[in-house]
Protein backbone atom coordinates (compact mmCIF):
# COMPACT_ATOMS: atom_id res chain seq x y z
CA UNK A 1 0.00 0.00 0.00
CA UNK A 2 3.02 2.43 0.67
CA UNK A 3 4.12 1.94 -2.67
CA UNK A 4 0.78 2.84 -4.32
CA UNK A 5 0.54 5.92 -2.41
CA UNK A 6 4.17 6.87 -3.24
CA UNK A 7 3.68 6.11 -6.96
CA UNK A 8 0.73 8.56 -6.71
CA UNK A 9 2.10 11.27 -5.06
CA UNK A 10 5.51 11.57 -5.90
CA UNK A 11 5.18 13.17 -9.16
CA UNK A 12 2.99 15.84 -7.19
CA UNK A 13 6.06 17.16 -5.48
CA UNK A 14 9.59 15.51 -5.24
CA UNK A 15 9.48 14.44 -9.31
CA UNK A 16 6.88 17.11 -10.72
CA UNK A 17 7.42 16.55 -14.48
CA UNK A 18 7.13 20.53 -15.21
CA UNK A 19 9.22 21.82 -11.96
CA UNK A 20 12.01 18.87 -11.99
CA UNK A 21 11.91 17.43 -15.37
CA UNK A 22 10.80 20.92 -17.31
CA UNK A 23 8.30 18.47 -19.62
CA UNK A 24 5.07 19.79 -20.55
CA UNK A 25 5.82 23.27 -20.39
CA UNK A 26 4.11 24.43 -24.28
CA UNK A 27 0.82 24.28 -22.94
CA UNK A 28 1.34 24.84 -19.50
CA UNK A 29 2.21 28.59 -21.41
CA UNK A 30 -0.83 28.53 -23.72
CA UNK A 31 -3.53 27.94 -21.66
CA UNK A 32 -2.88 29.29 -18.46
CA UNK A 33 -4.65 32.39 -19.16
CA UNK A 34 -7.71 31.54 -17.69
CA UNK A 35 -9.22 28.70 -14.92
CA UNK A 36 -11.12 27.05 -16.89
CA UNK A 37 -9.75 25.99 -20.00
CA UNK A 38 -6.73 25.09 -17.26
CA UNK A 39 -8.86 23.12 -15.22
CA UNK A 40 -10.58 21.05 -18.56
CA UNK A 41 -6.66 20.65 -19.56
CA UNK A 42 -5.93 19.56 -16.70
CA UNK A 43 -8.19 17.07 -16.15
CA UNK A 44 -7.92 15.52 -20.24
CA UNK A 45 -4.08 15.47 -19.63
CA UNK A 46 -4.23 13.45 -16.45
CA UNK A 47 -6.88 11.35 -17.90
CA UNK A 48 -4.77 10.29 -21.11
CA UNK A 49 -1.22 10.12 -19.08
CA UNK A 50 -3.87 7.67 -16.47
CA UNK A 51 -5.24 5.51 -19.24
CA UNK A 52 -2.01 5.50 -21.92
CA UNK A 53 0.20 3.94 -19.04
CA UNK A 54 -2.63 1.53 -18.17
CA UNK A 55 -3.27 0.41 -21.82
CA UNK A 56 0.64 0.28 -22.95
CA UNK A 57 1.69 -1.58 -19.46
CA UNK A 58 -1.15 -4.22 -20.22
CA UNK A 59 0.65 -5.22 -23.69
CA UNK A 60 3.93 -4.11 -22.84
CA UNK A 61 4.62 -8.01 -23.02
CA UNK A 62 3.90 -8.05 -26.56
CA UNK A 63 5.04 -4.51 -27.85
CA UNK A 64 8.31 -5.73 -30.02
CA UNK A 65 11.21 -3.06 -28.91
CA UNK A 66 11.60 -2.21 -32.58
CA UNK A 67 8.58 -0.44 -32.86
CA UNK A 68 8.14 0.32 -29.41
CA UNK A 69 7.72 4.68 -29.67
CA UNK A 70 5.25 4.02 -32.64
CA UNK A 71 2.71 2.18 -30.46
CA UNK A 72 2.92 4.13 -27.69
CA UNK A 73 2.00 7.07 -29.77
CA UNK A 74 -0.90 5.17 -31.77
CA UNK A 75 -2.43 4.40 -28.18
CA UNK A 76 -1.48 8.31 -26.89
CA UNK A 77 -3.13 9.58 -30.36
CA UNK A 78 -6.10 7.34 -29.97
CA UNK A 79 -7.25 8.45 -26.59
CA UNK A 80 -6.40 12.18 -27.47
CA UNK A 81 -8.77 12.13 -30.22
CA UNK A 82 -11.42 10.13 -27.78
CA UNK A 83 -11.25 12.98 -25.27
CA UNK A 84 -10.92 15.72 -27.96
CA UNK A 85 -14.23 14.33 -29.46
CA UNK A 86 -16.04 14.11 -25.79
CA UNK A 87 -15.35 17.43 -25.32
CA UNK A 88 -16.37 18.91 -28.37
CA UNK A 89 -19.62 16.94 -27.34
CA UNK A 90 -19.69 17.95 -23.62
CA UNK A 91 -17.97 21.14 -23.19
CA UNK A 92 -17.95 22.83 -26.95
CA UNK A 93 -17.11 26.41 -25.58
CA UNK A 94 -14.01 25.38 -23.47
CA UNK A 95 -13.31 23.14 -26.77
CA UNK A 96 -13.09 25.89 -28.65
CA UNK A 97 -10.95 28.39 -26.06
CA UNK A 98 -8.49 25.28 -26.53
CA UNK A 99 -8.55 24.87 -29.96
CA UNK A 100 -5.17 23.61 -31.21
CA UNK A 101 -3.68 22.16 -27.38
CA UNK A 102 -5.99 19.41 -27.32
CA UNK A 103 -4.83 17.43 -30.20
CA UNK A 104 -1.49 18.82 -28.53
CA UNK A 105 -1.85 16.68 -25.84
CA UNK A 106 -0.37 14.01 -28.35
CA UNK A 107 3.09 15.38 -28.35
CA UNK A 108 2.71 16.75 -24.49
CA UNK A 109 6.40 15.23 -23.23
CA UNK A 110 5.02 13.92 -20.28
CA UNK A 111 2.74 11.62 -21.53
CA UNK A 112 4.85 9.73 -23.97
CA UNK A 113 7.78 9.79 -21.10
CA UNK A 114 5.67 7.87 -18.48
CA UNK A 115 5.01 5.58 -20.77
CA UNK A 116 8.38 5.02 -22.17
CA UNK A 117 10.04 5.36 -18.66
CA UNK A 118 7.59 3.51 -16.81
CA UNK A 119 4.61 2.16 -19.02
CA UNK A 120 6.99 -0.53 -20.68
CA UNK A 121 8.85 -1.91 -17.31
CA UNK A 122 6.02 -2.17 -14.74
CA UNK A 123 2.38 -3.78 -14.29
CA UNK A 124 -0.86 -1.81 -15.25
CA UNK A 125 -2.29 -0.92 -12.13
CA UNK A 126 0.59 0.95 -10.68
CA UNK A 127 1.34 2.61 -14.27
CA UNK A 128 -2.00 3.88 -14.28
CA UNK A 129 -1.71 5.08 -11.10
CA UNK A 130 1.67 6.50 -12.01
CA UNK A 131 -0.31 8.16 -14.93
CA UNK A 132 -2.85 9.89 -12.20
CA UNK A 133 0.15 11.06 -10.45
CA UNK A 134 2.22 12.73 -12.95
CA UNK A 135 -1.32 14.57 -14.67
CA UNK A 136 -1.40 15.34 -10.98
CA UNK A 137 1.79 17.22 -10.84
CA UNK A 138 1.15 19.12 -14.16
CA UNK A 139 -2.18 19.79 -13.07
CA UNK A 140 -0.88 21.42 -9.75
CA UNK A 141 1.80 23.64 -11.65
CA UNK A 142 -0.84 24.80 -14.69
CA UNK A 143 -3.62 25.67 -11.27
CA UNK A 144 -1.01 27.63 -9.76
CA UNK A 145 -0.22 29.86 -12.61
CA UNK A 146 -3.50 30.17 -14.09
CA UNK A 147 -4.96 31.68 -10.65
CA UNK A 148 -1.72 34.30 -10.71
CA UNK A 149 -2.70 34.85 -14.07
CA UNK A 150 -6.36 35.09 -14.46
CA UNK A 151 -6.33 37.20 -11.24
CA UNK A 152 -3.46 39.60 -11.97
CA UNK A 153 -4.47 39.74 -15.52
CA UNK A 154 -7.90 40.31 -15.60
CA UNK A 155 -8.84 40.58 -11.67
CA UNK A 156 -11.20 36.90 -11.89
CA UNK A 157 -11.25 33.91 -10.74
CA UNK A 158 -13.35 30.86 -12.61
CA UNK A 159 -14.94 34.18 -14.35
CA UNK A 160 -15.83 35.88 -11.47
CA UNK A 161 -14.58 39.26 -10.58
CA UNK A 162 -12.40 39.37 -7.67
CA UNK A 163 -10.41 42.78 -8.11
CA UNK A 164 -12.99 44.76 -10.45
CA UNK A 165 -10.72 46.08 -13.24
CA UNK A 166 -10.56 49.66 -14.31
CA UNK A 167 -12.19 48.56 -17.83
CA UNK A 168 -15.60 47.57 -16.19
CA UNK A 169 -15.90 50.93 -13.95
CA UNK A 170 -13.62 49.89 -10.60
CA UNK A 171 -10.11 50.16 -9.06
CA UNK A 172 -7.62 47.52 -10.26
CA UNK A 173 -5.89 48.21 -13.52
CA UNK A 174 -4.97 44.99 -14.58
CA UNK A 175 -1.39 43.42 -15.32
CA UNK A 176 -1.07 43.15 -19.39
CA UNK A 177 2.18 40.98 -19.42
CA UNK A 178 0.21 38.34 -17.28
CA UNK A 179 -2.21 37.82 -20.17
CA UNK A 180 0.60 37.25 -22.34
CA UNK A 181 2.01 33.77 -22.55
CA UNK A 182 5.59 34.84 -21.15
CA UNK A 183 4.39 35.81 -18.06
CA UNK A 184 3.81 31.57 -17.91
CA UNK A 185 7.73 31.59 -17.86
CA UNK A 186 8.37 33.48 -14.69
CA UNK A 187 5.72 31.90 -13.03
CA UNK A 188 7.05 28.58 -13.59
CA UNK A 189 10.22 30.10 -13.29
CA UNK A 190 9.40 31.51 -9.58
CA UNK A 191 7.44 27.91 -8.80
CA UNK A 192 10.90 26.23 -9.57
CA UNK A 193 13.30 28.55 -7.39
CA UNK A 194 10.55 28.07 -4.44
CA UNK A 195 10.67 24.11 -4.80
CA UNK A 196 14.28 23.93 -5.20
CA UNK A 197 14.26 26.55 -2.41
CA UNK A 198 12.25 24.19 0.08
CA UNK A 199 13.72 20.59 -1.52
CA UNK A 200 17.38 21.54 -1.98
CA UNK A 201 17.98 17.73 -3.42
CA UNK A 202 16.09 18.72 -6.68
CA UNK A 203 18.89 21.22 -7.73
CA UNK A 204 21.15 19.76 -10.10
CA UNK A 205 24.72 19.26 -9.51
CA UNK A 206 26.93 21.49 -11.16
CA UNK B 1 6.64 -16.50 -32.32
CA UNK B 2 9.46 -14.45 -30.82
CA UNK B 3 9.14 -10.83 -30.08
CA UNK B 4 11.15 -9.42 -32.19
CA UNK B 5 10.32 -11.30 -35.15
CA UNK B 6 8.82 -9.39 -38.65
CA UNK B 7 5.76 -11.50 -38.22
CA UNK B 8 5.19 -10.48 -34.34
CA UNK B 9 5.80 -6.71 -35.66
CA UNK B 10 3.15 -6.67 -38.18
CA UNK B 11 0.59 -8.75 -36.13
CA UNK B 12 1.15 -6.38 -33.24
CA UNK B 13 1.09 -3.26 -35.23
CA UNK B 14 -2.38 -4.51 -37.51
CA UNK B 15 -3.76 -5.38 -34.16
CA UNK B 16 -3.45 -1.97 -33.01
CA UNK B 17 -4.78 -0.24 -35.66
CA UNK B 18 -7.70 -2.00 -35.69
CA UNK B 19 -8.72 -1.36 -32.03
CA UNK B 20 -7.92 2.08 -31.99
CA UNK B 21 -9.61 2.80 -35.43
CA UNK B 22 -12.63 0.96 -34.07
CA UNK B 23 -12.00 3.10 -30.69
CA UNK B 24 -11.75 6.40 -32.53
CA UNK B 25 -14.39 5.43 -34.88
CA UNK B 26 -17.33 4.92 -33.05
CA UNK B 27 -16.40 7.09 -30.11
CA UNK B 28 -16.79 9.85 -33.47
CA UNK B 29 -20.01 8.32 -34.58
CA UNK B 30 -21.52 8.06 -31.34
CA UNK B 31 -20.93 11.84 -30.39
CA UNK B 32 -21.98 13.19 -33.78
CA UNK B 33 -25.51 14.01 -32.81
CA UNK B 34 -24.75 16.00 -30.04
CA UNK B 35 -21.47 17.69 -31.51
CA UNK B 36 -23.92 18.71 -34.69
CA UNK B 37 -26.23 20.32 -32.02
CA UNK B 38 -23.51 22.24 -30.52
CA UNK B 39 -22.27 23.80 -33.71
CA UNK B 40 -25.85 25.10 -34.59
CA UNK B 41 -26.32 26.56 -31.24
CA UNK B 42 -22.87 28.24 -31.23
CA UNK B 43 -24.00 29.26 -34.66
CA UNK B 44 -27.48 30.54 -33.72
CA UNK B 45 -25.87 32.19 -30.87
CA UNK B 46 -23.58 34.55 -32.78
CA UNK B 47 -26.71 35.41 -34.41
CA UNK B 48 -28.22 36.77 -31.72
CA UNK B 49 -24.61 38.40 -30.46
CA UNK B 50 -24.78 39.92 -34.16
CA UNK B 51 -28.32 40.94 -33.64
CA UNK B 52 -27.04 42.84 -30.36
CA UNK B 53 -29.37 40.30 -28.18
CA UNK B 54 -27.25 38.61 -26.26
CA UNK B 55 -23.55 39.80 -25.04
CA UNK B 56 -20.69 37.66 -26.39
CA UNK B 57 -19.69 36.23 -22.54
CA UNK B 58 -23.29 36.19 -21.54
CA UNK B 59 -23.62 32.53 -19.68
CA UNK B 60 -26.74 30.24 -20.41
CA UNK B 61 -28.17 32.01 -23.00
CA UNK B 62 -31.54 30.11 -23.69
CA UNK B 63 -30.69 30.39 -27.70
CA UNK B 64 -33.74 28.62 -28.60
CA UNK B 65 -36.16 31.06 -26.74
CA UNK B 66 -34.83 33.43 -28.74
CA UNK B 67 -35.31 31.70 -32.15
CA UNK B 68 -38.73 32.23 -31.53
CA UNK B 69 -38.75 35.38 -32.59
CA UNK B 70 -36.46 34.86 -35.49
CA UNK B 71 -37.43 33.91 -38.58
CA UNK B 72 -34.64 32.13 -40.50
CA UNK B 73 -35.08 32.49 -44.51
CA UNK B 74 -33.08 30.61 -47.03
CA UNK B 75 -32.96 33.26 -49.93
CA UNK B 76 -32.08 32.79 -53.64
CA UNK B 77 -29.09 35.74 -54.04
CA UNK B 78 -29.72 36.17 -57.93
CA UNK B 79 -33.09 36.97 -57.53
CA UNK B 80 -33.58 37.92 -54.30
CA UNK B 81 -36.71 35.83 -53.90
CA UNK B 82 -37.21 32.92 -50.56
CA UNK B 83 -35.70 29.37 -52.22
CA UNK B 84 -37.87 26.37 -51.06
CA UNK B 85 -35.74 25.21 -48.84
CA UNK B 86 -35.76 25.04 -45.60
CA UNK B 87 -33.48 26.72 -43.45
CA UNK B 88 -33.12 23.63 -40.97
CA UNK B 89 -32.11 21.63 -43.88
CA UNK B 90 -29.99 24.01 -45.62
CA UNK B 91 -26.42 23.67 -44.78
CA UNK B 92 -23.77 26.36 -46.32
CA UNK B 93 -20.47 24.84 -46.86
CA UNK B 94 -21.95 22.05 -48.55
CA UNK B 95 -24.25 24.50 -51.25
CA UNK B 96 -21.00 26.27 -51.94
CA UNK B 97 -19.06 22.85 -52.66
CA UNK B 98 -22.26 21.29 -54.58
CA UNK B 99 -22.96 24.94 -56.95
CA UNK B 100 -20.77 27.24 -56.66
CA UNK B 101 -21.37 31.05 -58.16
CA UNK B 102 -18.33 32.57 -59.29
CA UNK B 103 -18.11 36.01 -58.71
CA UNK B 104 -17.26 38.44 -62.33
CA UNK B 105 -14.49 40.43 -62.56
CA UNK B 106 -14.78 43.68 -61.59
CA UNK B 107 -17.60 43.77 -58.88
CA UNK B 108 -17.11 45.84 -56.08
CA UNK B 109 -14.77 43.47 -53.23
CA UNK B 110 -15.36 40.53 -55.30
CA UNK B 111 -11.37 39.60 -54.98
CA UNK B 112 -12.02 39.07 -51.32
CA UNK B 113 -15.17 36.66 -51.43
CA UNK B 114 -14.00 34.89 -54.38
CA UNK B 115 -16.95 32.33 -54.65
CA UNK B 116 -19.95 31.96 -52.67
CA UNK B 117 -22.94 29.82 -52.87
CA UNK B 118 -25.80 30.50 -54.51
CA UNK B 119 -28.18 30.26 -51.91
CA UNK B 120 -27.61 32.23 -48.22
CA UNK B 121 -29.47 31.55 -44.96
CA UNK B 122 -31.34 35.24 -43.35
CA UNK B 123 -32.14 36.07 -40.31
CA UNK B 124 -35.56 38.15 -40.24
CA UNK B 125 -35.36 38.97 -36.35
CA UNK B 126 -39.19 40.09 -35.67
CA UNK B 127 -40.63 41.97 -32.71
CA UNK B 128 -43.03 40.61 -30.86
CA UNK B 129 -45.91 42.05 -32.53
CA UNK B 130 -44.24 40.63 -36.03
CA UNK B 131 -43.21 43.51 -37.42
CA UNK B 132 -38.93 43.34 -38.90
CA UNK B 133 -36.64 44.66 -36.24
CA UNK B 134 -33.16 43.78 -37.58
CA UNK B 135 -31.57 41.47 -40.56
CA UNK B 136 -28.52 39.49 -39.95
CA UNK B 137 -27.20 38.33 -43.02
CA UNK B 138 -23.72 35.28 -43.21
CA UNK B 139 -20.99 36.88 -44.56
CA UNK B 140 -17.66 35.43 -45.66
CA UNK B 141 -14.11 36.69 -46.92
CA UNK B 142 -10.75 36.60 -47.01
CA UNK B 143 -8.12 38.33 -44.51
CA UNK B 144 -4.46 37.83 -44.41
CA UNK B 145 -4.53 34.00 -43.58
CA UNK B 146 -8.07 32.86 -43.04
CA UNK B 147 -11.44 33.21 -44.36
CA UNK B 148 -13.26 35.38 -41.88
CA UNK B 149 -17.09 34.01 -41.38
CA UNK B 150 -18.86 36.28 -39.56
CA UNK B 151 -22.50 38.00 -39.34
CA UNK B 152 -23.74 41.18 -40.23
CA UNK B 153 -26.75 42.41 -38.52
CA UNK B 154 -28.68 45.21 -39.71
CA UNK B 155 -31.43 47.22 -38.67
CA UNK B 156 -34.67 47.04 -40.20
CA UNK B 157 -33.94 50.59 -42.11
CA UNK B 158 -31.42 47.75 -44.04
CA UNK B 159 -29.00 50.98 -44.34
CA UNK B 160 -28.04 51.49 -40.55
CA UNK B 161 -25.39 47.97 -39.01
CA UNK B 162 -26.64 46.72 -35.90
CA UNK B 163 -23.73 44.45 -34.80
CA UNK B 164 -20.96 42.84 -36.60
CA UNK B 165 -19.45 39.32 -35.37
CA UNK B 166 -16.76 36.95 -36.55
CA UNK B 167 -17.41 33.40 -35.66
CA UNK B 168 -14.41 31.81 -36.90
CA UNK B 169 -11.16 33.38 -38.15
CA UNK B 170 -7.89 32.62 -37.78
CA UNK B 171 -6.30 35.71 -38.46
CA UNK B 172 -2.68 36.83 -36.73
CA UNK B 173 -3.91 36.96 -32.70
CA UNK B 174 -3.35 39.93 -31.21
CA UNK B 175 -3.55 41.97 -34.65
CA UNK B 176 -5.83 40.54 -37.10
CA UNK B 177 -7.33 39.03 -34.46
CA UNK B 178 -8.65 41.44 -32.73
CA UNK B 179 -11.67 41.44 -35.48
CA UNK B 180 -12.81 39.70 -32.32
CA UNK B 181 -12.08 42.12 -29.79
CA UNK B 182 -14.99 43.37 -27.83
CA UNK B 183 -13.53 47.17 -28.17
CA UNK B 184 -13.39 47.06 -32.09
CA UNK B 185 -16.46 45.83 -32.26
CA UNK B 186 -18.40 48.11 -30.13
CA UNK B 187 -17.98 50.93 -32.68
CA UNK B 188 -20.03 49.07 -35.78
CA UNK B 189 -23.59 49.72 -34.06
CA UNK B 190 -24.89 52.94 -35.89
CA UNK B 191 -22.74 52.88 -38.60
CA UNK B 192 -24.55 53.11 -41.78
CA UNK B 193 -23.49 51.24 -45.20
CA UNK B 194 -25.53 53.10 -47.98
CA UNK B 195 -26.01 57.27 -48.82
CA UNK B 196 -30.15 58.46 -48.96
CA UNK B 197 -29.84 58.13 -52.45
CA UNK B 198 -29.13 54.19 -51.56
CA UNK B 199 -26.06 53.79 -53.10
CA UNK B 200 -23.00 52.02 -51.12
CA UNK B 201 -20.80 54.49 -48.68
CA UNK B 202 -18.74 53.04 -46.31
CA UNK B 203 -14.74 52.67 -45.50
CA UNK B 204 -12.94 50.89 -43.15
CA UNK B 205 -10.26 53.02 -43.07
CA UNK B 206 -6.43 52.79 -41.93
CA UNK B 207 -6.32 53.56 -37.63
CA UNK B 208 -8.11 55.40 -35.91
CA UNK B 209 -9.51 58.10 -37.86
CA UNK B 210 -13.18 57.83 -38.39
CA UNK B 211 -13.83 60.24 -36.33
CA UNK B 212 -17.39 59.13 -35.43
CA UNK B 213 -18.34 59.87 -39.26
CA UNK B 214 -20.89 57.10 -39.42
CA UNK B 215 -19.91 55.97 -43.07
CA UNK B 216 -16.12 55.53 -42.06
CA UNK B 217 -14.91 52.40 -39.21
CA UNK B 218 -11.76 52.66 -37.77
CA UNK B 219 -9.07 50.31 -38.88
CA UNK B 220 -7.13 47.56 -36.80
CA UNK B 221 -3.05 48.97 -36.34
CA UNK B 222 -1.04 45.90 -37.81
CA UNK B 223 -3.86 44.64 -39.44
CA UNK B 224 -4.10 46.54 -42.83
CA UNK B 225 -4.87 43.09 -44.70
CA UNK B 226 -7.66 41.63 -42.13
CA UNK B 227 -9.15 45.23 -42.66
CA UNK B 228 -9.24 45.42 -46.28
CA UNK B 229 -10.65 41.78 -45.99
CA UNK B 230 -13.49 43.84 -43.80
CA UNK B 231 -13.89 46.43 -45.76
CA UNK B 232 -13.98 44.38 -49.19
CA UNK B 233 -16.35 41.48 -48.00
CA UNK B 234 -18.72 44.33 -46.69
CA UNK B 235 -18.46 46.00 -50.04
CA UNK B 236 -19.33 42.70 -52.00
CA UNK B 237 -21.78 41.36 -49.77
CA UNK B 238 -23.43 44.63 -50.09
CA UNK B 239 -23.70 44.97 -54.14
CA UNK B 240 -25.88 43.86 -56.60
CA UNK B 241 -24.12 40.24 -56.73
CA UNK B 242 -24.19 39.88 -52.96
CA UNK B 243 -27.49 40.87 -50.61
CA UNK B 244 -28.49 43.90 -52.84
CA UNK B 245 -31.46 41.45 -54.57
CA UNK B 246 -32.68 40.14 -51.77
CA UNK B 247 -32.41 43.97 -49.24
CA UNK B 248 -34.16 45.26 -51.91
CA UNK B 249 -37.02 42.85 -51.89
CA UNK B 250 -36.67 42.89 -47.61
CA UNK B 251 -36.74 46.78 -48.70
CA UNK B 252 -40.21 47.15 -50.18
CA UNK B 253 -41.73 49.78 -48.08
CA UNK B 254 -38.74 50.85 -46.25
CA UNK B 255 -37.99 54.36 -46.42
CA UNK B 256 -34.25 54.77 -47.03
CA UNK B 257 -33.52 57.91 -45.27
CA UNK B 258 -29.91 57.11 -45.11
Amino acid sequence: MAKVTEVLTRPVFNENPIALQILGICSALAVTSQLVPTVVMCISVTLVTAFSNLSIAAIRNQIPSSIRIIVQMTVIASLVIVVEQVLKAYAFDTYKKLSVFVGLIITNCIVMGRAEAFAMKNPPFISFLDGLGNGLGYSVVLLVVAVIRELFGSGKLFGHTILSSVNEGGWYFPNGLMNMPPSAFFIIGFFIWVLRSLKPDQVEEE
Amino acid sequence: MSRDSVGKILLVAFSLCVVCSVMVSSTAVALKDKQQTNVAKDRKRNVLVAAGLVTPDQADVDVDAYFENIEARVYDLDTGKVADVKAADFDAEKALKAEPHAIPAGVPGGDKVKARSKQQVVYLVKTKEGALDAVVLPIQGLGLWSTLKGFLALEADLVTVRGLVYYDQKETPGLGGEVDNPIWRAQWPGKKLFDADGSYHFTVVKGPASGGDPHKADGISGATITCNGVDGMLRYWMSADGYGPVLENLGKGVKRDG
